[in-house]
């Protein structure tokens, strides 16, 4: 189990490299660039020469990614030229990551915990009016734009519910520590901190949910299905054993193994989700960053921000792979 | 008084748009305390379900049942979900057919035998697990602490399915009903596998429905027989009368194509002509006719009615005579 870790911590090493390289020559040749964005377009022809000298981007393209890799190689990761200009990009990066992990946290809780339970209920009912019912809500879950949920969300829901739709908490004098604003108050003892920062996720985080929750919904419901028709489930009821028992211990301890593959993959959709959703709520994350970065060409924000999210979407897998064994001792063992 | 009485059972499928499917038809049959009873006929007989139905096991959705079955004199069909939840696993066991689809494939065998000592027998998981290990121990599994810890791919077949037996009398119901133990194992394995349940039974004074298709298995295990065909109990006696005078063509049909190790090489075997009908004629006509050498023209037009005589049930317009050698050869 720790070979296989340490293999696949390796292999992420080269993902990261060759990832690294593709982005750094598909970012130049986006059309435009980040001289153009800053000045606009009615720059002088000289002014446009010393930024470009100034931002390096007048040297050969390789020699400008060896530079990148020797100052990378000791934390510099650049200078934001659009997003936040001229702070660096690892701090960027170190303000808008905790935000957009925690989105995502909250999001894929609230798609697991009403999904599962949901999708459970679903095959056990199978064909009857809740099975029905909640097969067409996912089916619009999936179908509905994130945007347009966010926005109906953003306007409808935050004003009839009195929930701020701005933003990751008010501007109230809370103390940082880990930049995990919910866990911060929580460290520091500022409860209302951290009060302030959940309710600031709760609709962003729902509209982020929507999508992951159609799909865990839609696999827990056919794994269940699966298991339910499975002998030992029969032995189970013939051994008298109560419905919770059976439910908890023999149904859904095998229908979780599609389930949790299903969770890995969906943190790839969360994050193209989070651009979105973090754009509608002017939500400060790597998403709005992203979006942003896009715009203005800034070259450094976005390279190190999308490697990254890379790197969260491979551990994540990394994990579930790991959890297989956890879940199936046939894997465990072998 | 009988342990188990079954009366005029019925189970009739009703799926939507499509005819009814009688599956099992007024079948009845009694079962004394530590009697062992085998219900035999071939695949699509009604003889599963009959053990399904007894168990309460059958979907609630889709199944009629009709008919008793009393058990100790309560009938199991008037129970309710939570009352019958509490008498499967400790008044009455099952054995199923298939021991590696039956064990849960996720959760160490230990627990498999435990949770239903603590459900039935309210033991704490400690003491359950000390009992779970004299169970292993009971049925034959060697090192049993260390297989109480394994999961069920770790075992081999014949393991695999003395831990399920280990399973099915661990509340020491006063009743186990086996559904074709035998058939996923190999022969040998099959053997021990019969030997150990009919021991078991013996020590323990447990009633056994043994249900199969296999009569090496009926000759070996059972007291009182049943043959089943087409969802009825076509003829029934003790084992040694239906062995050495067989009256319904159709269990005369599956005695005779038992393969002989003293038959001369290259003599043929004696099947039964064709196969189970996927949907018998209900209303009128014997089900078997179709495949009878003995059949008459009244088989095809009645059902013949149950006649009881001399310890034998029989359900025959045209009984075999009695010293009848096999069947002719038929083409198959």
């Amino acid at each position: 189990m720790l070979r296989y870790t340490i293999r696949r911590l390796i292999q992420l090493v080269g993902v990261v490299l060759v990832l690294s390289m593709l982005l750094f020559a598909w970012l130049r040749l986006l059309p435009g660039g980040p001289v153009s964005a800053l000045l606009g377009e009615r720059a002088t022809p000289e002014s446009r020469e010393a930024l470009t000298k100034q931002l390096g981007l007048d040297q050969p393209i390789f020699v400008q990614y060896f530079k990148f890799l020797g100052r990378a190689a000791t934390g510099d990761f650049g200078v934001s030229t659009g997003v936040q200009p001229g702070d660096s990009a690892l701090d960027i990066f170190l303000q808008r990551f905790p935000a957009t992990i925690e989105l995502s946290f909250f999001a894929i809780v609230i798609a697991i915990a009403v999904g599962v339970p949901l999708g459970y209920l679903a095959a056990k009912r199978r064909g009857g009016w809740f099975d029905n019912l909640s097969v067409v809500g996912s089916l619009i879950g999936v179908a509905v734009p994130v945007f347009f949920l966010a926005y109906l969300l953003k306007d409808v829901a935050s004003s009839s519910l009195g929930l701020p739709s701005q933003g990751r908490q008010d501007a109230i004098d809370a103390t940082r520590v880990t930049g995990f604003f919910t866990l911060d108050g929580l460290i520091t003892g500022e409860f209302d901190a951290t009060l302030n920062a959940l309710e600031h996720l709760i609709l962003p985080a729902i509209a982020l949910a929507t999508i992951p929750f159609a799909v865990i919904f839609r696999i827990t419901r056919a794994a269940v299905l699966d298991v339910l028709d499975e002998d030992f489930v029969r032995t189970a009821e013939a051994k008298g054993l109560t419905a919770p028992v059976i439910r908890r211990r023999h149904v859904l301890r095998n229908a979780m193994l599609p389930v949790v593959t299903t969770i890995g993959l969906q943190t790839g959709a969360l994050l193209s989700g989070a651009v979105l959703t973090e754009k509608v709520f002017s939500f400060a994350g790597v998403g709005q960053a992203l979006a942003i970065g896009f715009e203005r060409r800034d070259y450094p924000v976005l390279l190190l921000l999308i490697i990254m999210a890379t790197i969260v979407y491979v551990v994540v897998n990394l994990l579930v792979d790991l959890s297989y064994a956890l879940i199936d001792p046939r894997i465990r063992t072998r | 008084m009988a342990l188990l009485e079954v009366r005029d059972l019925t189970v009739v499928f009703q799926r939507k748009g499509e005819e009814p499917f009688r599956a099992v038809d007024g079948v009845s049959f009694d079962v004394e305390p530590g009697q062992t009873v085998g219900l035999v006929g071939e695949s699509g007989c009604g003889k599963s379900v009959t053990s399904l139905a007894i168990m309460g096991l059958l979907p609630k959705r889709g199944a009629k049942i009709t008919g008793t079955v009393s058990y100790d004199g309560t009938d199991l069909l008037k129970l309710s979900d939570r009352e019958m939840r509490d008498r499967r696993g400790r008044d009455l066991g099952m054995v199923f057919q298939d021991p590696l689809s039956s064990l849960n494939p996720v959760v160490p065998i230990g627990l498999q035998v435990t949770e239903v000592l603590e459900r039935h027998r309210g033991m704490p998981r400690k003491e359950a697990m000390i009992e779970a290990k004299d169970l292993l121990d009971k049925v034959g599994i060697p090192d049993p602490n260390r297989r109480l810890k394994e999961y069920p791919h770790q075992l081999s077949g014949g393991m695999r399915q003395r831990a399920l037996i280990a399973i099915a009398l661990a509340c020491r119901p006063k009743l186990l009903i086996a559904d074709e133990p035998t058939t996923a194992l190999d022969v040998t394995i099959q053997a021990q596998i019969l030997s150990l349940m009919k021991e078991l039974v013996q020590d323990l004074g447990t009633a056994l429905v043994m249900i199969t298709h296999d009569l090496g298995v009926v000759a070996g295990l059972c007291d009182e027989v049943n043959v089943l065909y087409g969802g009825k109990v076509v003829e029934k006696a003790m084992r040694h009368k239906l062995f050495a005078e067989p009256r319904h063509p159709y269990t005369h049909g599956l005695l005779a194509s038992i393969p002989r190790l003293d038959a001369a090489p290259g003599e043929k075997l004696t099947p039964i002509r064709g196969s189970v009908a996927d949907n018998i004629p209900w209303t009128s006509a014997c089900a078997f006719a179709p495949r009878c050498p003995n059949a008459l023209d009244v088989c095809r037009a009645e059902t013949p009615a149950e006649v009881e005589k001399l310890g034998r049930l029989l359900r025959c317009h045209n009984p075999v005579v009695p010293g009848t050698p096999a069947a002719e050869e038929v083409p198959v």
